[in-house]
C-alpha cells in the first residue's frame, strides 16, 4: 500500500517497470521501464514490429508478461483475479487499429454496447448518452449507419465514441492514424487532444506516425529492440544524441536501421548459383 | 523412420492439446450458462439464426428422405407382401436415425460453418479482442448463447425434419404406391413406441446438437485470425463434427437399442 499511495504522490497512472516479454523465441521486451502521468497525453513509438500493440495489450491484461511488473492506478494488472481485472477494464478505453466495430451492430448500437453491458440505465438515458459520445466525435448524425458503410476514419471515431462510452480514466490508442488522409488525420489528432483535456482522461498513443504524435504528445516514449531508447517531450528528443533516435523522427532511410537486410555482398549473390530463386 | 516418428510423435501431441484446450474452452463456457438466464433475448436470436434460417433445407431434405424412403421400402416389402407395414418402417427409420443424423449432419453444414465462420471473423477483425477490453467475456456473451441456441435449435430441427419425411413417405406410399392410408398410419400408430423411440431419437438430437455447436464454437475461437484460418477452421467444422455425429451415433444407437 506504501507504494501505492507513492504512486498516486508521483501522480502516475501507468507504471512499467523492468517489463520482459517473448513470444516464442522472439524476445519482445526486455526490461521495458515507463511510467504515464495522469491527464498527460503519452505516446509510445516505435518501428513496425517492435511491440507498440503487445505493449498496449500487457497493459489491458489481455497478456501476461514473462517478468516485471504493470500497475495502472496503483494496481498490479497481472495480479488481478479475472472479475477484478474486467472491473479495472471498465475503467480503460482501447481504440483498436482496425476499429473492432460490431459489423453487426449500427454506430448508435456500437456505441450503447458497453453501456448496455455494464449499467442498468434507462433507454432514454443510454439514448441521451450515446448521443452525446457521438456528438463529441462529431458523427450524431450517422448513428443509424453500419461500420461497412463508413470510411476508415469515421470507423475509428466511432471506435473512439465507444471507447469514452463507459467514462474511463484513460484511453489507450493503437495506431490512430495508420491509413487515413490528411483531413481525417487531423480530425483525429485534434479529437485525441481536446477529448484528453475536456474529459480528464490519460492517454496512451502507440503510433509510428511521427509529426502527429509528437504535435498532441506531452511525452514520448521512444522504443527499439525490446528497451525504451529515449524518452522525453518532443522537442527534447528532436535534440536527440541518438543516432538511432535522430533517424526514426527524422524518417531517414538509412542509419542506425540499416536500408538493407541483411545479406551476402551483391556480387556474389549475382554470380553466384541460382539456388533459393523460386517459382512463383 | 526417426523423422517419420517424431512427426507422428508431434501431430499426436499437438492433437491432444487441441482437445485439451476445446475442453478447457467448453468449462469455461458452460460458466457463463448461467448469466443467459438474465438474459433469455440472446440465446432465442441464436436459436431463430441458427434454427429458423436452417429450416429451409430441414424441411427440403425431409421430404425428399421420406420420399425415398417409402419408395424403397415398399419395394422391399411388397416381395413379402409386408407394404401395410410401411409406415411403421418410414417413421422407425426416421425416428431413430435419419431423422437426428440428417439434420446433424446438415445443420452442421449450414449453422455450423455459419457460427464457426462468424465467430472466426469476430476473432480476425478484433470485434473479440474489443470485447475483452470493454470488459465483456466474448466467452459468455458471445460462444455461450450460440453453444445453447444451437444445442436447442436441432432436435427442433430433427422433429420437423422426422414430420415432414413421415407425410412425405405417406405421400409416396399411398398416393403413387397404393397403401391404404389408414393403414400407414394406424401401423405407425402401434408400433412406435414414444418412450424408446421418439425420446431416444431426442436425446440424439440433443447429444448431436451440443457437438455440432461445441465443434463449431470452439473451431471459430480457436482459429488463426485470418482469412485462410477461418477457412480452415470452418472445413474442420464441418469435418469433425460430422465424423463425430456419425462416430456417436454408433455408440449411441448401441447403448439405447444394442
Amino acid at each position: 500500500m506504501a507504494t501505492d499511495a507513492a504512486d498516486q504522490h508521483n501522480g502516475l497512472l501507468v507504471e512499467i517497470e523492468n517489463l520482459h516479454f517473448s513470444r516464442g523465441p522472439r524476445q519482445v521486451f526486455a526490461g521495458v521501464d515507463i511510467g504515464i502521468r495522469r491527464g498527460e497525453v503519452a505516446a509510445i513509438m516505435g518501428p513496425s514490429g517492435s511491440g507498440k500493440t503487445t505493449l498496449l495489450r500487457l497493459i489491458g491484461g489481455q497478456l501476461r508478461p514473462d517478468a516485471g511488473r504493470i500497475r495502472v492506478d496503483g494496481v498490479d494488472v497481472h495480479s488481478l483475479r479475472r472479475r477484478q481485472l474486467y472491473q479495472l477494464r471498465k475503467r480503460m478505453g482501447m481504440l483498436f487499429q482496425s476499429g473492432a466495430l460490431f459489423t453487426h451492430l449500427n454506430c448508435f448500437e456500437n456505441v450503447a454496447f458497453p453501456l448496455r453491458e455494464h449499467t442498468r440505465l434507462s433507454q432514454a438515458l443510454i439514448r441521451h448518452l450515446v448521443l452525446i459520445k457521438l456528438e463529441a466525435v462529431g458523427l450524431r448524425g450517422a448513428r443509424d449507419l453500419y461500420p461497412a458503410e463508413l470510411s476508415g476514419g469515421m470507423g475509428r471515431r466511432v471506435a473512439l465514441a465507444r471507447a469514452i462510452a463507459l467514462d474511463p480514466m484513460m484511453v489507450m490508442y493503437d495506431e490512430p492514424f495508420s491509413g487515413q488522409d490528411p483531413i481525417t488525420m487531423g480530425i483525429l489528432v485534434r479529437l485525441i487532444r481536446l477529448l484528453n483535456d475536456a474529459l480528464g482522461l490519460t492517454s496512451i498513443i502507440v503510433s509510428h506516425d511521427v509529426a502527429e504524435t509528437a504535435e498532441i504528445s506531452d511525452h514520448i516514449h521512444v522504443i527499439s529492440a525490446g528497451k525504451i531508447v529515449e524518452s522525453g517531450p518532443p522537442a527534447a528528443l528532436r535534440e536527440s544524441r541518438s543516432e538511432w533516435v535522430r533517424q526514426f523522427l527524422n524518417a531517414l532511410p538509412d542509419g542506425p536501421v540499416p536500408f538493407h537486410y541483411p545479406a551476402r555482398p551483391l556480387a556474389e549473390d549475382l554470380l553466384g548459383s541460382s539456388a533459393g530463386v523460386g517459382v512463383s | 523412420m526417426i523423422e517419420w516418428l517424431r512427426l507422428f510423435g508431434g501431430q499426436t501431441l499437438a492433437a491432444t492439446a487441441r482437445l485439451g484446450r476445446s475442453h478447457m474452452f467448453l468449462m469455461r463456457v458452460l460458466l457463463g450458462m448461467p448469466g443467459l438466464l438474465l438474459r433469455p433475448g440472446l440465446v432465442v436470436a441464436q436459436i431463430y439464426s441458427a434454427g429458423v434460417l436452417s429450416l429451409l433445407i430441414i424441411v427440403v431434405s425431409g421430404l425428399f428422405v421420406g420420399m425415398v424412403l417409402s419408395l424403397q421400402g415398399y419395394n422391399t416389402l411388397v416381395d413379402f407382401g409386408a407394404e401395410q407395414s410401411l409406415g411403421v418402417l418410414v417413421a422407425l427409420s426416421l425416428t431413430r436415425e435419419l431423422g437426428p443424423v440428417i439434420s446433424a449432419l446438415l445443420f452442421s453444414g449450414r449453422a455450423g460453418s455459419a457460427l464457426t465462420a462468424e465467430i472466426g471473423l469476430m476473432k480476425a477483425t478484433e470485434q473479440l479482442s474489443g470485447m475483452e477490453m470493454m470488459a465483456v467475456d466474448p466467452e459468455h456473451r458471445v460462444v455461450a448463447p450460440r453453444l445453447l441456441g444451437g444445442m436447442l435449435a436441432l432436435p427442433l430441427l430433427a422433429a420437423i425434419f422426422t414430420l415432414v419425411g413421415v407425410f412425405g413417405g405417406y405421400f409416396v406410399g399411398t398416393v403413387l404406391l397404393g397403401v391404404d392410408g389408414g393403414v400407414y398410419w394406424s401401423q405407425m400408430q402401434a408400433q412406435v413406441s414414444f418412450t424408446e423411440d421418439v425420446v431416444n431419437g431426442v436425446i440424439k438430437s440433443l447429444v448431436f446438437g451440443f457437438v455440432v455447436s461445441w465443434t463449431a464454437v470452439f473451431e471459430g475461437f480457436d482459429c488463426t485470425p485470418t482469412s485462410e484460418g477461418v477457412s480452415r477452421a470452418t472445413t474442420r467444422t464441418v469435418v469433425h463434427s460430422s465424423l463425430a455425429v456419425l462416430g456417436l451415433d454408433f455408440i449411441l444407437t448401441a447403448l439405447m437399442f444394442g
